[in-house]
């Protein structure tokens, strides 16, 4: 009888994160077509008010490990949780957020597996679990399986279809017992300091606006900024400018940076080198503003303006405040 | 301190990638392989620490092909660490448990405070030897390090997440993965290629593991719409707004 689908919902102030809610509706999805229950575990601390809320999106079961200990990230600590109902699990899911990456990691650990990781598809075939993700930055993509035992997958964000199971659902909310041992609290988050801009991080953003070297210095990146506030986006950056020192490194998106899939992606004034594609191509619609027509975005955007994004820029942000403001 | 860095062989970042008639590997043909580019903030760090303890051996281990040995000497060793382990694998392309086994097994046979790693190799893009390593040593691991501030063998380390930084504190023994950010990895020069011809590098067989992810097959990536020229200049804008609208229904 092959065991439940297990997904780990992360939780962030308070509300779930929307990616987790993405994570959880796919898990349906594969719980659906293996004939296997879904279940959910939840933890922190203070989260049992809120875990009865994830019963929209299917799940046969919550799990709640719910305890002060927990109120701050302590990897092995939630990996142990995690990989209690994991180890008779058909797959364990999570997001690949900073935390989901880093929690995976522990969770195929403890049930001495392989992880997933970054996945942008699952499918049932056979009665087995494949997970489709990308390799080489992207480059190629491998489809993998458990040889035995749970398929442990983290799922990328913006990929999966966030879908509410229907009105009407009920389900069991169940506390777990708190296992973890004083050794998996010897990495214990103390506190997390927040960026000085409160800014959308990246990796949640639906669109996002980047610039490069094509911006030709750091004084002229307002029109980046003011495009990004006009379609309610968030600022991303080449490689190129972020080691110039223009921007920081956390908006650095590629190979070396983040990993992003928005809906809608603006690449303007950069060139389009394998390292950056690799952290973009997989956004739904790309958009390039460059000079040069051969340029190598233009390989890999939808919609193209060649120009000078001095001029197009502007009359971008006009453009959309016109529509949206 | 003893210091343990584990590193690998990966295709340059720019590498064409050709999957192989079999469907499961790459061709090699034309590709340049050099050290893992996040595994160079590993060593660095390594070094920075060795500098600043006065004392101590910096071992690196990498568990690969017989190929690795010229990136563990020409490139490591030349950056200055003391030695070198090559744990030989007959099997290409070893699934990160197995390899997370090896590489344990061989931490476990020699005294280590510290290992670091990079936060992933760009080939499999598998982000997670460091986490499995640790679980098998029972240590604690923080993954993708920009920052580590050492207090004796507590040491305080930063880690970006979403909106953010986190602050772990923990004592070592432990394990880091580094990422970018941490350092500014340095190129080996003269002298440090020439001791490096001196330094021991130890070949042995890998412990054989036992892989537990399957890769079915190796595709090309799925291919993206048409690319479309909107325009020319700003005079375009009015059209690519009308799309992005009506047809790609994105704003
Ligand atoms: C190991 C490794 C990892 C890397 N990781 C990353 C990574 O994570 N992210 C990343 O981005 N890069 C990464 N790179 C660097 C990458 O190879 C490129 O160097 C970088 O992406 C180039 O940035 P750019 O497009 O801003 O600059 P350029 O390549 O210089 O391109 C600038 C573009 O702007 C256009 N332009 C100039 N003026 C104008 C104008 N007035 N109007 C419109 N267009 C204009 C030009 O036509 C050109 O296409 C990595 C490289 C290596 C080796
Ligand atoms: N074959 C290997 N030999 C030594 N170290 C490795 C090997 N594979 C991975 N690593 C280490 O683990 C890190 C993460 O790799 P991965 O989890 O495969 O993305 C790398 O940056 C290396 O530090």
């Amino acid at each position: 009888m092959p065991g439940p689908v297990v997904v780990f919902v992360e939780s962030r102030d308070g509300a779930f994160k929307k990616s987790s809610l993405e994570a959880l509706s796919e898990g349906r999805r594969i719980a659906t077509a293996l004939g296997v229950p879904l279940q959910a575990v939840v933890i922190g601390s203070g989260v049992a008010a809120k875990a009865a809320d994830l019963v929209a999106y299917g799940p046969d079961l919550v799990k709640v490990a719910d305890h002060e200990r927990l109120a701050k990230y302590a990897n092995a600590a939630w990996a142990r949780i995690v990989a209690r109902p994991g180890a008779d699990a058909s797959a364990v899911l999570m997001s690949a957020t900073a935390l989901g990456r880093d929690l995976g990691g522990h969770v195929a650990g403890m049930l001495s597996t392989s992880l997933a990781q970054d996945c942008t598809e699952l499918r049932v075939d056979g009665g087995r679990v494949i997970a489709r993700r990308p390799v080489y930055a992207g480059k190629a993509f491998a489809s993998v399986a458990a040889s035995a035992g749970p398929l442990v997958a983290t799922l990328r964000p913006n990929v999966f279809r966030e879908e509410s199971a229907g009105p009407g659902r009920t389900a069991p909310v169940e506390n777990m017992p708190i296992e973890a041992q004083d050794v998996d609290f010897r990495a214990v988050v103390r506190e997390i300091v927040a960026t000085a801009t409160k800014k959308m991080d990246l990796t949640e953003a639906n669109v996002i606006v980047s610039g490069g070297r094509g911006l030709k210095g750091p004084e002229n990146w307002g029109l980046i900024t003011d495009l990004a506030a006009a379609v309610g986006g968030a600022q991303g950056a080449s490689r190129a400018v972020v080691d110039a020192g223009w921007r920081p490194h956390e908006e650095q998106v590629g190979q070396t940076g983040k990993t992003v899939s928005p809906s809608l992606y603006f690449a303007c004034g950069i060139s389009g080198a394998i390292q950056h594609l690799a952290g973009m191509s997989s956004s739904r619609v790309i958009v390039a503003v460059n000079k040069d027509p051969d340029a190598p975005i233009f390989k890999v955007a939808n919609y193209g303006i060649v120009g000078d994004l001095f001029e197009v820029l502007p009359a971008l942000t006009a453009e959309f405040r016109k529509l949206l403001g | 301190m003893n210091i343990v860095a584990c590193i690998k062989r990966v295709p340059d970042s720019s590498a064409r990638i050709k999957i192989s008639a079999d469907g499961k590997s790459i061709d090699p043909a034309g590709v340049e392989f050099v050290l893992n580019p996040y595994d160079e903030f590993a060593v660095e760090e390594a070094l920075r620490l060795k500098e600043k303890a006065g004392t101590g051996e910096i071992a690196v281990i990498a568990l690969g092909g017989p190929e690795s040995a010229e990136t563990l000497r020409n490139k490591v060793l030349a950056m200055g660490a003391d030695r070198a382990v090559l744990l030989k694998e007959s099997t290409a392309g070893r699934d990160p448990i197995a390899t997370a086994q090896a590489l344990a097994a061989e931490i476990k046979s020699r005294p280590a405070d510290v290992v670091f790693f990079g936060i992933k190799a760009i080939d499999d893009d598998g982000a997670q030897v460091a986490a499995l390593t640790a679980t098998l040593l029972g240590w604690p691991c923080v993954a993708g390090v920009t920052k580590l501030e050492w207090n004796g063998r507590k040491v305080t380390a930063h880690r970006p997440v979403e909106g953010g930084t986190e602050i772990v504190d923990l004592e070592l023994p432990a394990v880091f993965s580094a990422q970018k950010g941490l350092n500014d990895p340095r190129f080996p020069n003269i002298k440090g290629i020439m001791a490096a011809k001196k330094k021991p590098l130890e070949e042995k067989p890998a412990l054989p593991g036992e892989p537990r992810l399957q890769l079915l097959s190796l595709e090309n990536p799925p291919s993206r719409p048409a690319p479309r020229i909107v325009g020319q200049g700003k005079d375009a804008v009015p059209a690519l707004v009308k799309l992005l609208r009506e047809e790609a229904r994105v704003i």
